[in-house]
């Protein structure tokens, strides 16, 4: 079986979830990679490097600059008649595109996958992590999303892929990258931070959310995220949400504090290897998970805990 | 302009779904039922566009059972125009899903049609985009903000920050938690749409296959995460996080 993975990039570099998702690919097949972008040269050649990786497709026009789906889908889907499964990283890149290219192939996606159970088998997630289903595709082409924190990631170095340029097909011209307000933070990203302390709404405002939070980060060398009701009440931007409906993260170590342990937020982050509760009320679900639970208040615990460490 | 929304009903959010003992699936016998939370996003975006004068009707569709009229209903009763059930008893999947509203969008011509990003049930985050991918129109999933005048320009929730794109209409857009909070049907209009017309279809009717792609072999409850253990003081905090090797 041959298998096209789509390198999530942002132009210069590859991002760690493109290695997680060749890990998963590797299992089905001879691992090809697809690169979409515009004068992304580097970034192939990094993705050639990519242990396992055997071939690398770039695919580079304006249209592609931006990775919107419009653009993407139809140059996957022509490298799918050459391929048995497209396997993309479920991130907010991945989930845009691989479902236009389901449709185009008129495939059924397997959405999230956990594992790889056989050639046509896997594992995913339904009702946000509360069940766990193992479907099997009937489909002659597979279309696959991966939850990259459920996989190894594959080393960056060791491969010697080829490289090819392929038609970057034309632009449909219906769609158009306007802006993007990116967060800038001097931390670790979300999704591939080694440690990650997270707040809740007993922070109180966003001031006290900053004040508190941002310095133990620091000392931890942490990326900072929050709960859903964190978010909602405007303590903390969206991108900084873990849950079913944010960031799935899955950080060796996991400090969440002020936060009661929704499901939604549990969906997101109970895969950490340590998990770490700091709050109130003993009786917070978020303890049922946490190998390390501290009861008391943020308040005192957190500038105390930032000073000693 | 004409707005088609699309409306899912799932297992209430506040309910807890159980595994089922046979491993066949969750319980839904008995469970509260409700609109899917994205779609309440997608059908109260719809009506502000109604409130702003940029569209001038709305269509409701759901796909699923007879008890997804309700559904529907609710929708009517928030303020959707009309409404369309297509009718089936078999769990349909987002390819055959995006089918049938591909062949309602031929027939009804809308300018714009808004899903929920994903149902929280199957979770699977796919029916726009393969709508889109169908029908050949630009796509705006995860939006937080939709404006609309000769084109689309939607601001998107990605893992990076906020993404803004321009659309050609018409085009289909997908909801992100933050684009709005759904109004509450009041009890006039909950009575008034009753009224409101509700068209019962097959997906026979559109000439859709909706057989499965996917089996499901079966269904477990998650590995169970053990509790661990619960320390006294900060200084016994820091000595485990020192244990860990994340504090010096």
């Amino acid at each position: 079986m041959s298998v096209l993975v789509l390198v999530e990039h942002d132009g210069k570099s590859i991002k760690d979830a493109t290695l997680a998702t060749v890990t998963a690919a590797s299992k089905l097949g001879e691992v090809h990679a697809l690169v979409a972008g515009n004068n992304v040269d580097a970034v192939a050649q990094a993705a050639a490097k990519i242990a396992g990786v055997a071939k690398v497709y770039t695919a580079s026009s304006p249209a592609l600059e931006h990775q919107l789906a419009e653009a993407v889908a139809p140059v996957a889907a022509g490298l799918m008649e050459s391929h048995d499964a497209f396997v993309v990283p479920a991130t907010t890149t991945g989930k845009n595109i691989a479902p236009r290219v389901a449709a185009l192939l008129d495939v059924m996606q397997i959405t999230d996958i956990l594992s790889v159970e056989g050639p046509d088998t896997f594992t995913r997630p339904i009702y946000a992590g509360n069940a766990i289903a193992t479907v099997k595709s009937n489909d002659a082409k597979k279309v696959i999303t991966v939850r990259t924190t459920a996989f190894e990631k594959a080393a960056a170095e060791g491969g010697s892929g080829t490289v090819e340029q392929v038609d970057a097909a034309g632009d449909p011209g219906t769609s158009s990258f306007v802006s993007l307000d990116a967060s800038e933070s001097e931390r670790p990203e979300l999704t591939s931070a080694k440690v990650i302390v997270s707040g809740g709404r007993a922070f109180g405002s966003s001031d006290q959310f900053h004040a508190l939070l941002d310095p133990l980060a620091d000392k931890l060398g942490a990326a900072v995220g929050a709960s859903r009701a964190a978010v909602d009440a405007g303590y903390a931007p969206n991108d900084y949400q873990v849950g079913q409906t944010g960031k799935i993260v899955a950080p060796e170590v996991y400090v969440a504090i002020g936060i009661s342990g929704a499901i939604q937020h549990l969906a997101g982050m109970k895969d950490s290897k340590t998990i770490i509760a700091i709050n109130k009320d003993e009786e917070a679900p978020i303890f049922q998970v946490a190998d390390i639970g501290l009861v008391g208040d943020l308040f005192k615990i957190v500038p105390e805990l930032t000073e000693k460490l | 302009m004409k707005l088609l929304v699309a409306v899912k009903r799932v297992i209430d959010f506040n309910v807890k779904p159980r595994v089922k003992m046979d491993g066949s699936g969750v319980d839904l016998a008995n469970v509260k039922m409700s609109m899917n939370p994205f779609d309440e996003i997608a059908v109260e975006e719809a009506i502000r566009l109604k409130e702003k004068g940029v569209a001038t009707e709305i269509v409701a569709v759901s796909i699923g059972p007879a008890k997804a009229q309700e559904t529907l209903r609710t929708a009517l009763a928030m303020g959707a125009d009309r409404a369309i059930l297509v009718q089936t008893d078999e769990e349909v999947e987002p390819l055959a899903v995006a089918k049938v509203l591909a062949k309602i969008a031929e027939e009804e011509q809308p300018g714009m049609i808004i899903l929920g990003k994903q149902a929280i049930d199957d979770d699977n985050n796919a029916t726009g985009q393969m709508l889109a991918a169908l029908l050949g129109w630009p796509q705006g999933t995860f939006a937080s903000k939709i404006e609309v005048s000769d084109t689309a320009t939607v601001t998107r929730e990605v893992d990076g920050g906020l993404e803004t794109v321009k659309l050609n209409l018409p085009a289909v857009v997908t909801t992100d938690l933050r684009l709005n909070e759904p109004r509450y049907a009041s009890l006039p209009n909950i009575m008034k749409a009753k009224s409101k017309p509700l068209a019962t279809k097959s997906p026979g009717d559109y000439c859709v296959d909706v057989a499965r792609r996917l089996e499901t072999i079966k269904v477990t409850e998650p590995a169970k995460r053990q509790a661990g253990i619960k320390v006294g003081s900060v200084d016994e905090l820091v000595e485990r996080l020192k244990g860990l090797g994340i504090a010096k």
